[in-house]
């Protein structure tokens, strides 16, 4: 492994680290302009975050290690997630150690990791919280792994960057109907895995309403801080792993200098748009009955299967 | 959808210009500068300045641009919001809040209730004020107070 | 005399030895006797098993031992793998059945009775032995036998608190009939393949497969698919698994559910791969849609599970619906000619059956400490074990990880592995077929939501079961296990956590094992190191480093925290109950709380029966004294299915019965119609 290459890696997981306060600085900055406010500017998650770093975390008597470790899991399953995927290069030399089922594999322990820590603490909202955010989980999983299907057929490897690099090569593939399908699918996927409208309402203050915060009621100050910016870093990772798979242009395909200097601008560039995107979609929408949401995941495993079926017929 | 498109480009912002701020108390806000999350506790308030309060964070006042925030769990607080004298049966819950929420913390009293029970002092249902309870850093007076005073007194709190 | 036969013969030598021991010494002794000859029993079996995946070989023969034909054994790297699982097993719960039966636990129920009674102790060594002797059998009497001794000696050990619970009785009549049933199944099957054959032993049928009319292959595999798929507990035939695991003694419900049960697969791989050589591309078909069938329905079912030990009995059909799944994807990508894929779908399904061997014998060791230390097994009553059972939860967490199929567990190796296999179902130039354009997307569909049901399975086992406060008495009570108890668990997990880490380890004798099918495989489908490399194929995953990376990212985080934490303590503080009085344990979330988004979203599949009671005051209809509400899930198939079935042969049986009225004449009667009967077709057939 390369310094430069480490560079890059490095280079990647500290921007995605800045960035990712930012994107939900953003969405709640241009949801607020929206509705008519001023809103509290795009940096105040992180005045948010440096404000909880300096409190006293808490622990509810009767929990154990789990529920002190459960948000050091989750931020570092993220991490990984950050360092190994193709956002600003594809000439990464971690790209060998996990290929797409295993970044999705490790948001999945992010998510068990919280939904252990919600039970533990023997609240019934913790307990309620978990519940459904496995089952949501549970559910998008199939879509997630068909689209990751339809994707890596045609590529023949199921390495991030191979597949990011082929489209690169053959831009006309990002208009083939498997792409389009696969998009879709994955589209809303990543609506319900980082808990958005119409699947769960990240600033709802309402207990029966909730799914990601009802687990999270519990945390205070570090703990809290850590998986707020485990939040704001899956929200980013999965919009830019979106980003990246279906509009690889831009991607830095060598670690030298410029090539990754221009890759992270692009990649903001990206992300910051789909984020505006995101939330301007979601203040035209209201939030599904929970059990609705299985109903719209099953739409989007239609769309995978769709996407799979037509990267075989029509490819 | 159509329609709600229309409607926010007829609207527009709504928000007031933000009025400069009184700057001749401002302590230093510490660790909550430029941020700070709020747990409103109704003690037994007749609602009026759960009213102020809600208008003074939705669209017109705004108070959410200047750092403040309502979360749903005292663990997420830095401030308490409490309204209305302190009933019997808000007495503890009002405790456990106060247990609940991580230090550094502060404790806002909204209303002329929250500081001398005000009409409803030496009711057979009423503790005592919001003082008797926990330790109040800031009161804001008035019955109710006004959304711009809640919001100034915020802004004290966040230092923006 | 190689080692291989040294190991074995050894082991079982010990093993009657232990078994003679156990039944002549007392309670205490005997649960070390029992015990110890058991461990080395499976201790040989390992031995012999690593040998003979190491490319040794061993076959005798030994006329006259067994009453219809000759006893012969012969092993292979196939054998090799199986035989080492067995062993691995056997020694985890030869250490673990120390603890767990020595007397004093609350499960005693006084002298004679349980787990730890004469006939159970000196059973369970006889019971490893028939296991580790199953996959070595060179002909059909022999495995026959075996497979028949293996059965019974395992329905003795489900047996072993029929005292106590009379449910066991109910399981162990489920099993006795499933599992016979299966065997004439493999009666059948392999009588009428050495009677067509014109020969006994393995190698003569493999040599003579290949004359065979195709009609009649195909009923010899059918018939071998009903027997090994019924043992191991694939849908339709599966009823009797989260029966009878659950009731048998936790070490030995994980030798059935970890051991028995692979012997299944054992079977199927010998019989259609080896001995039939591949075969009929429909046949594989069946196998993949089996495999799904039992995938889904277990995991839906496990999810919804509300006792941790019938839980962890669906999730064993789920593993084992998963691996008949790469099983038949690999059979009908050899019979389309693709054999380095089909290497690699066999590969990943023999690795996860070793994975799956793995990580259950610790879940059910795991859920047996807590059966000893609490008496629970409703996961709605557990709770409160991490503190009060500190190692155990640790240990159990271990396992859950891996069963979830999630990372760095070992589970999802092998997961990983099948995926790869189904993705790369398209053939790098044309259109592929349109059976495998069809099946091969839903098959990755099956396995991704299987997946997911399964983590949501074990979040709850684990995070119900073992995490928050005690929601019973028992439960606040319970103590850790007993120092042999820990010990084998901790073994079991440092086997998972080996695999998990260098998968690369068995990399060897996956490809050994691949070489055993000649006519099905082609090539090593896995190249070790740090990084698994699939070769011909691109895909790499790196267990190793992505756990490296975590370790990193953690330890950047908690020193981050530490710093920017400001040397803060951390407080401990009431649960937030939004300002209510204190949190009763009876407000937590149950398993069934946890599960009813499930069961809601899954009820056309699961159709759960609801009991709502309300109970009015007697002075007014308006107000309610109590409500009651009970939720039952049963086994559907189980329900739709075995009543006609056991109908039928009831009223045969009932038929059968008129005919025996005791009176001598009537049988002599029988006699004569029977003996003209068979004179007749003497005399027409000659």
């Amino acid at each position: 492994m390369t310094p430069g290459a480490m560079a890059g890696v490095l280079l990647q997981v500290v921007l995605l680290i800045a960035v990712a306060p930012y994107v939900v600085g953003v969405m709640r900055q241009v949801r607020a302009r929206l509705e008519g406010r001023a809103g509290a500017g795009i940096g105040q998650p992180w005045r948010d975050l440096r404000k909880q770093l300096a409190k006293e975390a808490i622990s509810p008597e009767g929990s154990s290690w789990v529920f002190t470790a459960a948000p050091v899991v989750l931020l570092a399953s993220t991490l990984v997630i950050a360092a190994v995927g193709p956002f600003i290069s594809t000439a990464s030399p971690l790209d060998r150690v996990a290929d797409l089922f295993a970044v999705v594999a490790l948001l999945l322990l992010g998510t068990v990791a919280l939904a252990l820590a919600g039970l533990d603490t023997g609240t019934a909202f913790g307990g309620m919280g978990a519940s459904r955010e496995i089952t949501v989980a549970a559910l998008a999983e199939p879509t997630i792994l068909l689209v990751g299907f339809a994707l890596s057929a045609r590529v023949d490897s199921s390495n991030l960057a191979a597949i990011v690099d082929r489209i690169q090569d053959n831009p006309a593939q990002v208009l083939s109907p498997a792409s389009v399908l696969a998009a879709v699918a994955l589209a809303v996927v990543v609506v319900a895995e980082a808990g958005r409208l119409p699947v769960d309402n990240p600033s709802t203050h309402l207990e029966l309403t909730m799914i990601h915060e009802a687990m999270v009621l519990e945390y205070s100050g570090r703990d809290l801080a850590t998986i707020e910016l485990a939040a704001a870093l899956r929200l980013t990772v999965l919009l830019g792993l979106w980003a990246n798979l279906f509009l690889p242009w831009g991607v830095a395909t060598s670690a030298s200098p410029s090539a990754l200097g221009i890759g992270a601008a692009v990649f903001v560039g990206k992300v910051a748009i789909l984020a505006v995107a995101l939330a301007t979609a979601e203040v035209f929408m209201a939030k599904l009955r929970l059990f609705r949401v299985p109903e719209l995941l099953a739409g989007s495993f239609l769309f995978g299967v769709l996407a799979v079926s037509s990267s075989f017929f029509l490819a | 959808m159509r329609s709600l498109f229309r409607k926010i480009l007829t609207t527009g912002r709504v928000a007031q210009p933000a009025p400069a701020r009184a700057s001749d108390q401002a302590a230093d806000p510490g660790v909550l500068r430029g941020s700070v999350q709020i747990r409103h506790v109704d003690a037994g308030s007749c609602n009026g300045c759960e009213l102020e309060i809600a208008s003074a964070f939705g669209p017109v006042y705004d108070a959410e641009r200047y750092g403040a925030r309502l979360v749903a769990s005292p663990r997420h607080a830095d401030v308490l919001l409490v309204t209305g004298p302190v009933t019997r049966n808000m007495e503890d819950p009002l405790r456990k809040a106060f247990e609940a929420t991580p230090a550094p913390k502060r404790v806002v009293a909204v209303g002329d209730c929250a500081h001398n029970c005000g009409v409803f002092a030496g009711g057979y249902g009423v503790v005592g004020t919001v003082g008797d309870i926990v330790p109040v850093d800031v009161e804001i007076r008035g019955c109710p107070p006004e959304p711009d005073v809640i919001v100034a007194a915020l802004r004290d709190l966040t230092g923006r | 005399m190689n080692l291989v036969a040294q190991a074995l013969l050894g082991g079982t030598v010990f093993a009657l030895a232990g078994a003679v021991g156990a039944a002549l010494t007392g309670p205490r002794v005997r649960a070390v006797v029992a015990g110890v000859s058991t461990s080395v029993c499976g201790a040989g079996g390992l031995l012999a098993g690593i040998a003979l995946v190491d490319g040794q070989t061993y076959s005798a023969t030994v006329p006259g031992l067994l009453p219809l034909g000759t006893a012969a054994v012969a092993g292979d790297a196939l054998s090799g793998v199986f035989v080492a699982l067995v062993g691995a097993v056997a020694v985890i719960a030869g250490i673990y059945s120390i603890g767990y039966t020595s007397p004093g636990s609350p499960l005693d129920h006084g002298p004679g009775s349980g787990a730890g009674s004469r006939t159970v102790q000196a059973v369970l060594p006889l019971f490893v032995t028939t296991m580790v002797w199953v996959p070595i059998a060179g002909n059909v009497t022999t495995f026959l036998v075996l497979w028949e001794l293996m059965a019974l000696t395992s329905l003795v050990l489900v047996l072993a608190e029929h005292r106590a619970r009379p449910q066991v009785r109910t399981a162990a009549a489920w099993y006795a009939s499933m599992t016979h049933a299966g065997f004439v199944a493999i009666l059948l099957a392999l009588v009428l393949f050495s009677s067509q054959v014109g020969g006994d032993s393995f190698a003569a049928l493999r040599v003579g497969a290949a004359e065979l009319p195709t009609t009649l292959r195909s009923l010899i595999f059918l018939l071998a698919l009903v027997g090994f798929g019924s043992k191991a507990g694939i849908v339709p035939l599966h009823v009797w698994l989260p029966r009878a695991h659950p009731e048998a003694p936790s070490h030995v419900s994980a030798l059935m559910s970890a051991a028995m049960v692979t012997l299944g697969l054992y079977g199927i791989l010998r019989v259609g791969f080896d001995l039939l050589g591949g075969g009929q591309r429909w046949w594989w078909v069946l196998v993949l849609a089996a495999g799904a069938v039992s995938a889904l329905y277990g995991v839906l079912q496990a999810s919804v599970a509300v006792d941790l030990k019938r839980l962890l009995g669906y999730s064993t059909t789920e593993n084992m619906g998963l691996i008949f799944m790469g099983v038949g994807a690999a059979g009908i990508f050899a019979a389309d000619g693709d054999r380095p894929l089909a290497t690699l779908l066999l590969a990943a399904s023999v690795l996860h059956a070793i994975n799956h061997t793995g990580f259950k014998t610790l879940l059910f060791l795991g859920a047996g400490s807590v059966l000893r230390s609490t008496g629970l097994r409703n996961l709605d009553s557990l709770g409160g074990l991490v503190s009060r059972m500190p190692i155990t939860t640790a240990l159990f967490g271990v396992g859950a990880l891996a069963a979830a199929a999630l990372p760095p567990g070992n589970g999802f190796v092998s997961e990983w592995l099948l995926l790869q296999g189904l993705i790369h179902s398209l053939p790098a130039a044309g259109s592929p077929s349109v059976l495998i354009a069809v099946a091969m997307p839903l098959a990755v569909g099956v396995v991704a939501l299987t997946a997911g049901l399964g983590v949501a399975t074990f979040v709850k086992a684990f995070g119900v079961g073992f995490l928050a406060r005690p929601r019973s008495m028992a439960a606040g009570n319970a103590i850790e296990s007993p120092v042999s108890m820990r010990a084998a668990m901790a073994l079991a997990a440092t086997g998972c956590a080996a695999l998990a880490i260098v998968p690369a380890i068995v990399g060897p004798t996956l490809n050994r094992v691949a070489a055993t099918f000649p006519t099905v495989c082609d090539g090593a489908p896995l190249q070790g190191g740090v990084t698994l490399q699939l070769t011909r194929i691109a895909g790499s995953m790196s267990p190793l480093l992505i756990l490296c990376g975590l370790f990193a990212a953690a330890l950047v985080i908690v020193v981050t925290l530490r710093i920017a934490g400001r040397g803060l303590p951390r407080r401990k503080a009431l649960v937030w109950g939004c300002g209510g009085t204190r949190l009763d344990p009876r407000m937590e979330y149950t398993a069934t709380s946890f599960a009813e988004p499930l069961t809601r979203v899954f009820d056309d599949v699961l159709a759960p029966e609801q009991d709502i009671d309300v109970t009015h005051h007697a002075e007014s209809r308006y107000l309610i004294e109590s409500v009651q509400y009970r939720q039952k899930v049963a086994d559907r198939v189980e329900v739709a299915l075995y009543p006609p079935l056991l109908g039928a042969a009831t009223g045969w049986g009932r038929l059968a019965g008129r005919m025996q009225n005791g009176s001598v004449h009537r049988y002599l009667a029988f006699g004569l119609v029977g003996l003209i009967i068979v004179l007749v077709v003497v005399g027409v057939t000659s």
